[in-house]
């Protein structure tokens, strides 16, 4: 929220030109029969995504020509709102003289890319850019018809924001690279969740498979886990200066149990690690003697020595013992 | 021709308001509080603002109606204010209001929700009102308030408030109503119905924007929205809007003198527009219209997508709206016709056309010929229209997750 969100937007004056023009006089609008496409001895694809009860929904007609599988003709028919309508209009136009394999290739951004006026400003403000990704799922729909394949095949990664086509890999890359800890951040990295909002978390304009809510949540706790992973094997490897502070006083506490404790005991006392402390030249173990230990006078002498330079053999040569 | 049919939004402010309101910007702008002249010689037009408010609703003087800025503020206030006098200090826990109420009442409540006060949402019937029963059937010893509409933005349906008002009074459960859609499009008698709280805004029967009140029966307690200065007999402080209060007396005189007739006229307009547009195949109105307010109709037009139908409207100067899919940034579909239990395929097709007295006969029938052109060029258009069904395995009946 800024001076600029003040006013709600006037969404209809941020169309492009063209928008305009084809939600008033669409060229593709119709249909293209059975008779019309056998004529021409081509085939009729008619594919439908979408319904009314979603507030969206697009047919599209391809007359291909088996011999080269180009798409010779295309049309539209749209239950929409204007951009929804100029959409699909770009989209037949995009469609027709490719090939169903070219095709395949047009995606949403292509659709929105072909409805500027000019190439550095967008179509159509943030909340419509999602009208345009209806094209690009009928698209592969008619293309799978075609084809005799699953549409789903087209599309080899897991897209979670169609608004701006970000993958599910490409936000977990760029979360882990960049550190990201906020949905802003992903979105300021990634144009994801930048625009229609619905793949940000449940409860938005359409149901998603995957949120960036759970995505940053879970590569949070996979970078976490990798941390954590990191540190142990580093722990493992007796690398104790780069251990994190549990695994240091665990260490120190299997170096007591080892070699001290078991003398300590005998003579009716013991000790507890309190804290570790880590600059850049000690490591200060804090420990607290307990039982006999506690004011006998070679606690702070000659068992202190025998503490201390155990754990500086066994683990780090900065270690401090500090009783307390 | 530029035709507004948008009178539910907000509607123009009569030129005789504005003339009204005129003097008190420049020549008149003492605050009334002041002891000088210049502060009291603003008095007199507030009292008669006051006088007009009070005789429009017929309310007793016993009663408050105290100036706010808005609606939004006047429902806010008597949520928060219940929730604060009888919920946080008192042993209730309970609000009752409806699914179908102005978003000032449904995201108070969802707020209130979260300090943890317990929210029943009643759900509208097929002619998109609550019934009393249901109403009555919620109701627990625990219920702080009922917040009911008057009558519906969307739809235009005067909610039954005498019948709940006497539930409400039977069962000593405090009852507040939205009337900001009834207040100056229908007769509202404060003394014929029991409601102890009332919200208005000027702005909807050709006030200003920026002033409304709040009607508090029998001048009950009520802890204050807004602390200060103790303006308005301590009960909302900030400095009186000298200006917008003696527009809003005014409009509101206006708007409810001689209101049958109004109403008639309007209705009469209204009437000739609806009877023009059914006659287009596969559209249906909501609700019966000798209970809507005489302004208002929501229409269906299956195959036709609101905001399209918006843009076509709006491109031949008319203004409407749809609170369906697409218009507004959230794309919710209505949920009113959602809650009417409309087919989900209509959710999306509502188009709501709300009258005023300043409609005129020529201007009703300018929209009649130019929405009758925009419904045959959009269903032209639709793909519910077109007779050449997908090829096996495209089809697509629900709403499908985009992939």
């Amino acid at each position: 929220m800024a001076k600029n969100d003040l006013l709600g937007a006037s969404l209809w004056d941020a169309y492009s030109n063209k928008v305009t023009t084809l939600m008033n006089n669409p060229n593709h609008q119709g249909e293209i029969t059975e008779q019309e496409a056998a004529e021409h001895g081509n085939r009729l694809i008619v594919a439908d995504f979408g319904a009314e009860s979603c507030g969206d929904a697009v047919r599209l007609y391809w007359e291909v020509d088996p011999k080269t599988d180009i798409i010779v003709n295309s049309k539209f028919k749209s239950f929409g709102c204007g951009t929804a309508i100029a959409s699909s209009d770009i989209m037949t136009e995009l469609c027709i003289g490719k090939t169903v394999k070219e095709a395949v290739k047009i995606t949403n951004i292509d659709v929105e890319f072909a409805l500027r006026d000019s190439p550095e400003i967008p179509a159509v403000p943030p909340q419509k850019m999602h009208c345009s990704v209806m094209a690009y799922d009928v698209i592969k729909k008619a293309a799978g018809l075609y084809l005799g394949v699953d549409s789903e095949s087209f599309e080899d990664e897991i897209i979670v924001c169609e608004c701006a086509r970000v993958s599910l890999k490409t936000l977990q890359e760029v979360i882990k690279l960049n550190d990201l800890t906020t949905i802003e951040q992903i979105t300021d990295y990634t144009k994801a969740g930048g625009f229609c909002k619905s793949c940000i978390k449940p409860g938005g304009h359409e149901k998603r498979e995957y949120y960036l809510v759970d995505i940053l949540r879970d590569t949070r706790r996979e970078m976490d886990e990798e941390k954590m992973k990191a540190a142990a094997d580093a722990g493992s490897k007796g690398n104790f200066e780069s251990m994190t502070l549990v695994q240091q006083i665990k260490a120190i506490d299997a170096q007591i149990d080892e070699s001290i404790r078991q003398f300590l005991i005998m003579d009716g006392g013991d000790m507890e690690v309190i804290d570790v402390k880590s600059s850049d030249d000690y490591i200060d173990v804090y420990i607290r003697y307990l039982g006999a230990c506690n004011g006998c006078a070679s606690s702070a002498t000659g068992t202190l020595y025998a503490i201390e330079s155990t754990l500086k053999e066994k683990l780090s040569k900065k270690i401090r013992v500090l009783p307390i | 021709m530029k035709v507004y049919l948008d009178n539910n939004a907000t509607t123009m402010v009569d030129p005789l308001v504005v003339e009204v309101m005129a003097p008190f910007f420049s020549e008149i702008y003492g605050n009334p509080n002041s002891l000088h002249k210049f502060g009291t010689e603003s008095h007199p037009a507030l009292s008669k603002a006051i006088d007009q408010v009070y005789k429009a609703l017929n309310a007793s003087d016993n009663d408050d109606i105290v100036f706010t800025s808005c609606a939004t503020e006047s429902n806010n206030w008597v949520l928060k204010s219940i929730f604060a006098d009888y919920i946080v200090s008192g042993d209730k826990n309970h609000i009752i209001t409806t699914e179908v109420e102005h978003p000032s009442i449904l995201a108070t409540c969802r707020a209130l929700e979260k300090e943890g006060v317990k929210v029943t949402y009643l759900p509208v019937n097929s002619e998109g009102v609550v019934e009393p029963h249901v109403v009555k059937s919620f109701i627990t010893d625990k219920t702080a308030l009922v917040s009911v509409m008057w009558a519906s933005n969307e739809t235009g349906m005067i909610f039954p408030i005498k019948e709940i008002g006497e539930i409400c009074k039977e069962k000593g459960v405090l009852f507040h109503s939205d009337g900001v859609q009834a207040i100056g499009k229908i007769p509202v008698d404060l003394q014929a119905v029991h409601v102890d709280f009332v919200s208005m805004s000027a702005h909807k029967f050709h006030g200003p924007k920026g002033v409304g009140a709040l009607y508090i029966k029998n001048s009950q307690p009520l802890s204050p929205l807004l602390h200060g200065g103790a303006h308005m007999g301590g009960r909302r402080s900030g400095t009186l809007n000298v200006p917008y209060i003696v527009a809003m007396g005014k409009a509101i005189e206006l708007a409810t003198t001689n209101i049958e007739e109004k109403m008639a006229s309007i209705r009469a307009k209204r009437d000739t527009l609806e009877d023009s547009l059914l006659e287009l195949s596969d559209t249906f109105v909501v609700g019966n219209r000798n209970n809507r307010t005489p302004n208002t109709i929501l229409i269906s037009i299956r195959g036709v997508e609101g905001e399209g139908m918006l843009w076509d409207l709006n491109n031949g100067q008319i203004g409407a709206s749809t609170g369906s899919a697409c218009a507004s940034e959230d794309l919710q579909a209505n949920t009113v016709m959602l809650a009417i239990g409309a087919d989900s395929e209509l959710a999306h097709t509502g188009i709501r056309l709300s009258l005023s007295r300043f409609t005129t006969d020529s201007e009703i029938d300018y929209t009649i010929a130019h929405f009758k052109k925009a419904v045959a060029r959009l269903r032209a258009i639709s793909s519910s229209f077109a007779k050449v069904g997908p090829t096996p395995g495209g089809e697509s009946k629900a709403c499908e997750l985009h992939h």
